[in-house]
């Protein structure tokens, strides 16, 4: 295996791309007692429509979810979850708009429980009647999700600032849309989609890491297969799809998201410097430290719970800002203000330095999680960067490159926002 | 990693240091252990949230946000955590470890340094924590209380407590009440922190790679200046070892609800007044307390009687606590089977199997206390409550040690207390 240092901040990583596709990456972790196991493939809720040979195929909203939830059926009539708890494992899955990742953590018998999580997501067991049985179960998991002010907040903005991209859909799908589905059209983009080729195996831990490869050689189907062309439809351009969305429900304060569209650049390494940047950016500009944020906090328009940053899925990026605050609009007038000011005067060298010194130490607080190594690995490989390299980039993120970001990427007129507000308002 | 033996480095002020080369970062809580009263809690809870927006040097959140900035994104945090009877009220830092700071300052002895003056040398105008922060701060304590009613699984543990513990301290909630939150003034509350700050036991833990001495050191000459009175012992639990009354109590509220929520409390019994603990916590997990329990897997996967059932217990108060959300039309069988499941632990009605995945499920759990800071910080925190530190790994070969025959006796005195059931809207005519 290949051996990636990272000195400055302690962390090693050992590589290998096997024969079969599946890249393997393990993060050596010592002094922990319990290892970590993230086992994920490159398909999310927006990977609905995709080009396999010639073929183009479209598939109902919500079937990589779906799937996800009918993967831990055995053919015998077992549980693979109930399997890894048995062991003393704690297991879990999630799916989001680019991936599925089936994941455990130990602290005995590790190699038992790889082998667990390889067999259990490359072997598919499905039938009319499990897949029936799902339907009630997710069809009720929808209807609770369609009523949480949280979801209902973050795709009220999405869908504001995308057209097509299929990253504004819930990953879930609809009531509707997860009826289409059926056994075969989950074996269908098991195959396409859960072959080693479109797959990364991520492991944290005090573990031996030709151990794992070989548990991957043993386990995983041997050769390698062709990764599918996804379509998220045309070009998003700059402006919003729409300014606004509003709704109400039961929450006790208004609650909002404002934000804008990037563009998200082509090479992974520089997409995530833009990450960077974009973090810092929004940080500087209306994080905690920031006069603006001390002047919205004193006023009472915002709470401890405003946040910002810049997120990307599924070949779109975005800013996000938000909160809860009675008076949404007014808060994002002061936004648009402050970036037309700090546009033109700067941020100033002290107040810059400090804010890198700040993310450096968020930084570095991510790496005490296994959880979050491997998902960031993960994510890495999908995306094609390596994720240590943040400190290294951080370092060399100037205040300017920071002040191009929002000239180009948070334009005020671009802004949309998502406000939720308390029936009866 | 090294765990020092807790000792006291100031009047009343205890240090428990974990070193450790495990993190990226070091942990240093501060935690004033005060006794949980309903006229009191809201004003403890308050205390850290007023401090955390600015100090003498650092007056307001820029300035103080921005000396956080300059040690590498410290982090500094309120804190308010019940166990038992006690509020622990303080604050938790998170922040770069030394090793890993690229322009090798000593990042520990400034941290120090700060979480000594948010506690020591707030801001102030005219003598008092300043009105504007008192009442900002207060507004959103009241927010958070009321807030609590949109989580609707918490809110049914906090009514259960407060209606079957309604006599005792225990029913009051970690952040106090809504009533006694209004009533805080400035000038109340000023005097009220001077108190505290002059009598409360105070529990200080650090997790990270420095030596117990270095820390001591720097915890000795930052905080030495805090003015000290008769200072208070460790506050004490009433355990009540059976229910309050003969019969089982009853309860429902009406709320606008679409998922019924059952929570039910028993009382653990003799047992809670002894160190007993390891039985317990398997008989707990076997009942209700893993994936693999029989609540999960009968009341829930067989039966379908509930979205989740589970089971846990506080250990400092000798109370157990069964959770479960349930169709409305379900109360009485969800209900039934609960007790029945619990009546199966205590005649050892378990196969070798379920004893051995419980035990199981509890070691890895306390394996992986070593793998979180955070964690750590709980873990030792509650550890200080008892008549001695038991550390997690001890804890866990003592589990592993447990039989059927000890779960049997540390179920047998399990008595159930009070129901409490959140329903539906009510319907008219419909009495309940």
């Amino acid at each position: 295996m290949k051996i990636k240092e990272y000195p400055s901040v302690g962390e090693r990583v050992h590589t290998e791309r096997l024969d079969n596709g599946l890249s393997v990456y393990v993060i050596e972790k010592k002094g922990y007692n319990k290892a970590y196991a993230l086992f994920a493939t490159k398909y999310g809720g927006a990977d609905r429509r995709f080009k396999l040979g010639d073929k183009w195929y479209d598939t109902p909203a919500g079937i990589a979810h779906f799937l996800e939830h009918k993967m831990f059926d055995m053919s015998d009539g077992s549980n693979a979850l109930t399997t890894l708890y048995a062991k003393g494992a704690t297991a879990n899955a999630f799916t989001s708009s680019d991936m599925t990742a089936y994941l455990f953590e130990s602290v005995d018998g590790f190699r038992d429980n790889l082998d667990t999580l390889l067999s259990f997501v490359s072997q598919p067991w499905f039938t009319d009647e499990s897949v029936s049985k799902e339907q009630g179960i997710i069809g009720q998991e929808i209807r609770m999700t369609e009523d949480n002010p949280g979801i209902c907040l973050y795709y009220g903005l999405l869908r504001s600032l995308f057209a097509h991209n299929p990253a504004r859909d819930t990953v879930a799908g609809t009531v509707e849309s997860i009826a289409e589905i059926s056994p075969e059209t989950l074996y269908n983009c098991h195959k396409v989609f859960y072959n080693p080729s479109n797959m990364a195996l991520c492991v944290a831990g005090d573990v031996d890491p030709d151990m794992v490869c070989e548990a991957a050689r043993e386990i995983l189907p041997k050769e390698p297969a062709d990764v599918p062309v996804r379509d998220y439809g045309p070009d998003e351009g700059r402006e919003p799809f729409e300014r606004r969305f509003e709704r109400c429900m039961e929450v006790s304060a208004p609650v909002f998201y404002g934000g804008t569209k990037c563009v998200l650049p082509e090479d992974g390494t520089l997409a995530l410097r833009q990450e960077l940047c974009g973090d810092l950016a929004l940080r500087l500009l209306m994080g905690r430290g920031s006069g603006l944020y001390s002047r919205l906090y004193s006023d009472g328009l915002i709470d401890y719970d405003f946040s910002a940053g810049y997120e990307s899925v599924a070949g779109v990026a975005y800013t996000l800002f938000g909160g809860e605050s009675r008076e949404p609009d007014k808060v994002c007038e002061e936004i648009k203000k402050e970036i037309l000011g700090i546009s033109r005067s700067g941020f100033g060298k002290g107040f810059f330095e400090r804010g890198k010194k700040a993310m450096y130490g968020m930084k570095l607080r991510e790496l005490n999680s296994l959880d979050s190594i491997c998902y960031s690995a993960a994510r890495g490989h999908f995306g094609g960067y390596e994720p240590l390299r943040a400190f290294e980039l951080l370092e060399s993120i100037s205040e300017e490159e920071t002040l191009d970001f929002i000239g180009e990427n948070l334009v005020p007129d671009r802004i949309a926002l998502s406000i939720i507000r308390p029936v009866g308002q | 990693m090294e765990v020092s033996n807790r000792k006291q480095v100031l009047p009343g002020v205890y240090l428990t240091c974990l070193q450790t080369d495990q993190f990226k970062t070091g942990s240093i809580s501060v935690n004033m252990m005060l006794p949980l009263s309903r006229a009191d809690a809201a004003k403890n809870a308050l205390i850290p949230r007023v401090l955390l927006r600015g100090t003498s040097a650092y007056p307001d959140i820029e300035s103080l946000t921005a000396a956080f900035d300059e040690l590498f994104g410290l982090s500094i945090v309120p804190v308010v955590r019940k166990k038992g009877e006690v509020q622990c009220v303080g604050f938790y830092a998170s922040f770069a470890d030394d090793r890993h700071v690229p322009t090798g300052e000593h990042v520990l002895d400034k941290v120090t340094a700060l979480l000594a003056q948010l506690l020591l040398s707030p801001a102030t105008s005219g003598g008092h924590l300043r009105g504007d922060y008192v009442e900002s701060e207060k507004q959103k304590l009241i927010s958070d209380i009321r807030s609590s009613v949109n989580d609707k699984r918490a809110y049914a543990t906090d009514r259960l407590f407060e209606l079957m513990c309604s006599g005792e301290a225990y029913g009051t909630g970690r952040f106090g009440t809504e009533k006694n939150a209004e009533k805080i003034t400035a000038v109340g509350l000023t005097k009220h922190y001077k108190q505290v700050l002059s009598t409360a036991h105070i529990e200080i833990i650090y997790c990270g790679s420095a030596r117990e001495t270095l820390v001591e050191r720097a915890v000795v000459s930052e905080f030495a200046a805090m003015p000290r009175g008769q200072v208070e012992p460790m506050p004490a639990t009433q355990i009540k070892t059976t229910p309050a009354k003969a019969d089982v109590r009853y309860y429902t509220d009406h709320l606008n609800v679409t998922q019924g929520k059952l929570a039910v409390g028993f009382r653990l019994g003799d047992i809670a007044l002894t160190n007993e603990r390891a039985p317990v916590m398997v008989a707990n997990a076997m009942f209700g307390g893993s994936v693999t329990s029989k609540l999960f897997m009968n009341v829930r996967e067989r039966l379908s009687l509930c979205y989740y059932a589970s089971s846990s217990i506080d250990w400092r108060k000798g109370i157990m606590l069964v959770s479960s959300g349930i169709e409305f039309d379900k109360y009485d069988e969800a209900l039934s089977e609960i007790l029945t499941q619990l009546e199966a632990v205590r005649k050892g009605d378990f196969t070798e199997n379920e004893l051995e995945s419980a035990k199981k499920y509890l070691i890895t759990n306390l394996k992986t206390v070593a793998d979180q800071q955070f964690r750590l910080d709980e873990y030792y925190l509650d550890q200080t409550l008892g008549d001695f530190i038991l550390r997690p790994e001890k804890l866990a070969v003592l589990v592993s040690a447990v039989t059927a025959e000890d779960v049997l006796s540390a179920a047998r005195d399990i008595m159930p207390d009070t129901v409490y059931f959140l329903n539906g809207p009510q319907e008219d005519g419909n009495e309940d």
